[in-house]
């Protein structure tokens, strides 16, 4: 079993509900694909190479500043629930975590995490630095993010081609191997019926969305990862600049969508949240997916002062430690156990009763 | 918004192309879009770039002579534009050289424009040192000769590297 506690705040610090607009944001994520120079890229990549490419990236990040100290946790050697904990944490994506449907991991599949910072070693790519922050912050993400690369790219050789900028094993990422997402929690305008017509437009101004994990997932508890389509022909900021403004029309829509509910349907509103509470608070048995809902009508109610004595850092916690990795690993059984809706629905009443009243 | 192509139905596609420099956007609806071939967002293609590399390198050859066929292999890891479109992913970094044509119009479909705008890799304050490159450059090379067994380079390689080192 992985010691987590080696993180210095366990690799979750983005759940302290600390940054801006954490009310309706989670987190705001960073990546930047990088590839080293003179060597196939990573489908192409023998184990030996992908071996040799983990002791050269670990060898020039040891001399960083920002990942000195950096904890490394080898994806090929973990168990699967392990992996599945990393996973869940944001740390590493479905793929490097060998969790696909063919359950395998690649040999060399590693994460190098300090702080808000990580890099995911033969992934798609051989590099994919990585920043995670509490709430919307796509700019300070993006600074520590930037400053790793500078700091890596001094040591490193990186694939880079004059017209097409760093090059990646997908050209869906080429130029500036620039991928942000912010996670944003939207339960107004799914309510309202209004959200296709929102993640539509979006299509449009090139953002995409993704759920709650990222690539391939499905979207659960009204959470929605929106981030930018392309990654070529535009600067970094530019990239940034767009996809924050977009993010900020949306939290308008959102604001607005719930006063139409508050105003239009209150009672409906306030029954659906305490309904929601109650359930949270009383159910003897939840699934993972059941709770998400949950968690999501009781966010909303506390975001629009209905609910008045729950935290954002208590929801964020639940939303975390009821996923069946971190529920699986805290009750010592396995994430497929028969028995783990029930220890989630007594996992959840006590986090309630303990932190309910004192606000986080 | 009612569909461009049959003025019936209402248009919920909206189509954005670059053709010959010209932006221009089609609004359709989901059976005109279709007969036209366009996905709609709920029937999403298993590979992320779905019907981008269906289409690459089939449409080109008569415009453009030079574009590699399905058969031809990148010189330096001997993946081919089968294997791409197959997989979605490309075998190394001068794939993008060795598909350079059918790429290019692939990337102006995907992002709209050909030509980073970003951070220069070289620009980096430290950038480094041309040896890095070169000696990475060399590792490769003597990566190749020890698999095809050529000692001879390899010897000679691996001294190079010394120097370099």
């Amino acid at each position: 079993m992985i010691d987590l506690s080696l993180l210095t705040d366990g690799g979750v610090g983005w759940l302290d509900a600390s940054g801006p607009s954490s009310h309706l944001v989670l987190s705001t994520r960073i990546r930047l694909a990088r590839n080293l120079a003179g060597r196939v890229f990573q489908g192409r990549n023998s184990e030996t190479e992908r071996e040799d490419i983990l002791q050269t990236v670990e060898a020039a990040a040891r001399d960083t500043v920002l990942l000195r100290r950096a904890i490394k946790f080898r994806l090929d050697r973990l168990e699967r629930t392990d992996r599945q904990l990393l996973h869940e944490r944001h740390l590493v994506s479905k793929e490097l975590a060998g969790l696909d449907a063919d359950g395998r991991v690649r040999s060399g599949a590693s994460l190098l995490v300090q702080d808000r910072l990580g890099v995911m070693l033969n992934e798609e790519d051989h590099l994919r630095l990585q920043g995670l922050h509490s709430g919307f912050a796509l700019d300070a993400a993006y600074a520590e993010v930037d400053r790793l690369d500078a700091e890596l790219g001094q040591r490193l050789a990186f694939a880079f081609h004059s017209e097409f900028g760093y090059l990646t094993s997908c050209p869906t990422n080429v130029g500036t191997g620039l991928r942000a997402s912010v996670l944003i929690h939207l339960p107004g305008l799914v309510l309202t019926k209004e959200i296709s017509k929102v993640l539509q437009g979006l299509a449009q101004v090139g953002l995409t969305f993704r759920g709650l994990y990222g690539e391939g997932s499905e979207v659960v508890g009204n959470f929605f990862q929106l981030s930018n389509q392309t990654t070529l022909g535009s600067s970094e900021y530019e990239l940034l600049d767009h996809l924050g403004k977009m993010v900020r029309q949306v939290m308008d829509y959102e604001e607005q969508a719930r006063q139409v509910l508050l105003r239009d349907a209150p009672a409906i509103i306030e029954d659906k949240v305490w309904r929601a509470y109650g359930l949270l608070r009383y159910a003897r048995a939840l699934s993972f997916e059941e709770a998400m809902n949950l968690l999501s009508g009781v966010r909303l109610g506390v975001g629009v002062s209905l609910i008045p004595d729950v935290g954002m850092y208590t929801l964020n916690k639940l939303l975390v430690y009821t996923q069946p990795a971190h529920l699986a690993m805290a009750e010592g059984v396995a994430p497929n156990d028969p028995e783990l809706p029930v220890r989630r629905a007594q996992f959840v009443r006590k986090v309630l009763e303990s932190e309910v009243g004192r606000r986080g | 918004m009612s569909c461009e192509q049959c003025h019936e139905r209402e248009a919920v596609i909206h189509l954005t192309q670059i053709v010959n420099e010209q932006v221009t956007t089609l609004h359709l609806c989901e059976r005109c879009a279709a007969e036209k071939g366009v996905e709609s967002p709920g029937s999403q293609p298993k590979t992320p770039l779905g019907t981008f590399l269906a289409a690459m390198g089939q449409e080109l050859p008569e415009q453009t002579p030079t574009t590699p066929r399905t058969g031809e292999s990148c010189s330096r890891c001997g993946g081919s534009l089968q294997d791409f479109r197959e997989s979605g992913r490309l075998g190394c970094p001068d794939c993008y050289r060795s598909f350079e044509v059918p790429l290019r119009d692939l990337l102006r479909r995907l992002h709209g424009s050909t030509h980073h705008m970003g951070e220069r890799y070289s620009d980096r304050e430290t950038a480094p040192a041309p040896e890095r490159h070169q000696a990475a450059e060399l590792r490769e090379q003597l990566r190749l000769a020890v698999e095809t067994e050529n000692f001879e380079l390899a010897a000679e390689l691996r001294d190079r590297l010394r120097v370099l080192e």
